[in-house]
């Protein structure tokens, strides 16, 4: 993995501009929505609904990018254009590494959000 | 509206992602502005027909409707399309850019939306709002509100349309002389008050005010838009402008000034309508040998002491019972054939 969990900049500049109490809130947000997020991909994945799973990973690659978590974004970004194909080829890979690298942004934001 | 004195804008934030809900909201908060949102495209439409906003910051991905639609929609409603939309998606791909923008889109910005764009694109976004709400507030003014709308609908063109029309020219007797005789502050205190009863009463039935020029007006009953019953419109509108003048020389007498007399004609008929100047200045008018007409029987007002003259083709239309008095047939300069002229009496006077 070269993408660093949370890019500091990004998640710095966001607490800038919009004040990092906000920030807070808006992590706190985010980690309420995010595992429904998770759960419904999971669920388009299983139904083959393929407008909301990438309806779905695109609202999460939106998110991540906003914390600088590019790495989870990228991953969304490529479910968001590659399809429930390569994921089903995979026999699912692409959802678990998902599922990790939120792990570990969902730890690193908490921390982040109240340093 | 924008409140022009210190900035403050009704926004409108639409996205179905509650954290990009709440971070734009908080961005433009932080600016100042009043910040409302909504979950989805329909919501938005529905919040944005209830409640009057200056911008709309608009998500793409959505369930339900999605922006691409509401674009489509805002284009549609009249009372939405002058309202501006700000794009703020991360959608891959440059055709959706595009989509967007040829939807009527101002601007797009993509997300995660920088706190700095953001801002210079909605400063920039409001004020072309500003400038167009003061173009319109000006329109207004110098238009009716009939030709606003049918400026702002079809656009501008030189040239006109066949219309089957009632033209009226009205105008004060021995107006040079009042002049004259008066400053001219009072000439124009005058002239507008003139103007303020007149408009109101051609407005009140439906006519258009197309031109004035010192004491004379020209008002069209059934263009830019068609309006049943031209015919009857115009005469009462006249009957009602007799009457407003009797109001107004009661108060004129008691304040010892001369009394105003007005003389209108009335003729009905094909015209063109249209805009006729140049690319640069012009005017809604009407232009035909029935508007030719209608200004005659307007000058001849004068010479047969009546103050309404209609011609034939304005009488055969009436369905309102008015009390008459045909005059015979006048010959009309510039036209070959006599035309049936007939005297309109106003209520009150004897027959």
């Amino acid at each position: 993995m070269t993408q660093p969990t949370i890019d500091l900049a990004a998640f710095g500049e966001l607490q800038s501009t919009a004040g990092a109490e906000f920030v807070c809130e808006l992590v706190d947000t985010f980690l309420v929505e995010a595992p429904l997020m998770l759960d419904e991909l999971r669920l388009a994945y299983a139904s083959g609904n393929a407008d909301t799973f990438r309806r779905t990973a695109h609202s999460l690659k939106s998110n991540s990018n906003t914390f600088g978590a590019l790495a989870l974004g990228k991953l969304a970004k490529d479910l968001e254009l590659g399809g429930m194909t390569p994921v089903r080829e995979a026999n699912g890979a692409p959802l678990d590494e998902l599922e990790l690298e939120y792990a570990r942004v969902a730890k690193a934001l908490g921390e982040l959000a109240r340093a | 509206m924008p409140d022009a004195g210190n900035g403050i804008a009704r926004l409108l934030v639409v996205d179905d992602n509650k954290v990009n809900r709440l971070l734009l909201t908080r961005n433009l908060d932080l600016m100042g502005h009043r910040v409302s949102a909504a979950e989805n495209g329909r919501l938005a439409l529905d919040t944005m027909r209830r409640d009057a906003f200056d911008l709309v910051l608009l998500d793409i991905e959505m369930p339900e409707m999605d922006g691409f639609q509401v674009l489509e929609q805002i284009r549609a409603d009249l009372s939405l399309r002058d309202v501006p939309v700000i794009v703020t998606s991360s959608l891959e791909g440059l055709d959706n850019v595009v989509r967007c923008i040829e939807l009527g889109a101002e601007d797009y910005l993509t997300k995660p939306v920088n706190a700095v764009l953001l801002k210079a694109r909605v400063r920039a976004s409001l004020e072309k709002k500003r400038l167009r709400d003061q173009q319109k507030a000006l329109m207004r003014r110098f238009a009716t509100p009939e030709v606003a709308q049918d400026l702002q609908q079809s656009g501008f063109a030189l040239g006109g349309k066949r219309v089957r029309a009632t033209v009226m020219f009205s105008d004060i007797r021995g107006f040079t002389s009042i002049a004259e005789s008066q400053p001219p502050e009072e000439t124009i205190e005058l002239l507008n008050t003139y103007y303020t009863l007149m408009f109101d009463a051609i407005g009140e039935h439906g006519g258009i005010v197309s031109h004035i020029a010192g004491d004379g007006l020209m008002a069209i009953f059934g263009a830019p838009l068609p309006l049943p019953g031209h015919c009857d419109a115009a005469v009462r509108t006249a009957l009602d402008m007799i009457e407003m003048m009797m109001l107004f020389n009661v108060e004129r007498s008691a304040a010892g000034k001369p009394e105003i007399r007005i003389g209108i004609g009335i003729a009905s008929g094909d015209m063109v309508a249209g805009y006729a100047g140049t690319n640069e200045r012009a005017t809604y008018t009407c232009i035909g040998d029935t508007v030719n007409l209608a200004s005659r029987l307007e000058a001849h007002t004068k010479t047969a002491q009546r103050e309404i003259l209609i011609d034939d083709a304005t009488r055969a239309a009436l369905h309102d019972t008015v009390a008459l008095e045909a005059l015979g047939p006048l010959t009309v300069r510039g036209k070959t054939q006599s035309v049936d002229i007939f005297a309109v009496q106003p209520a009150g006077t004897a027959s």
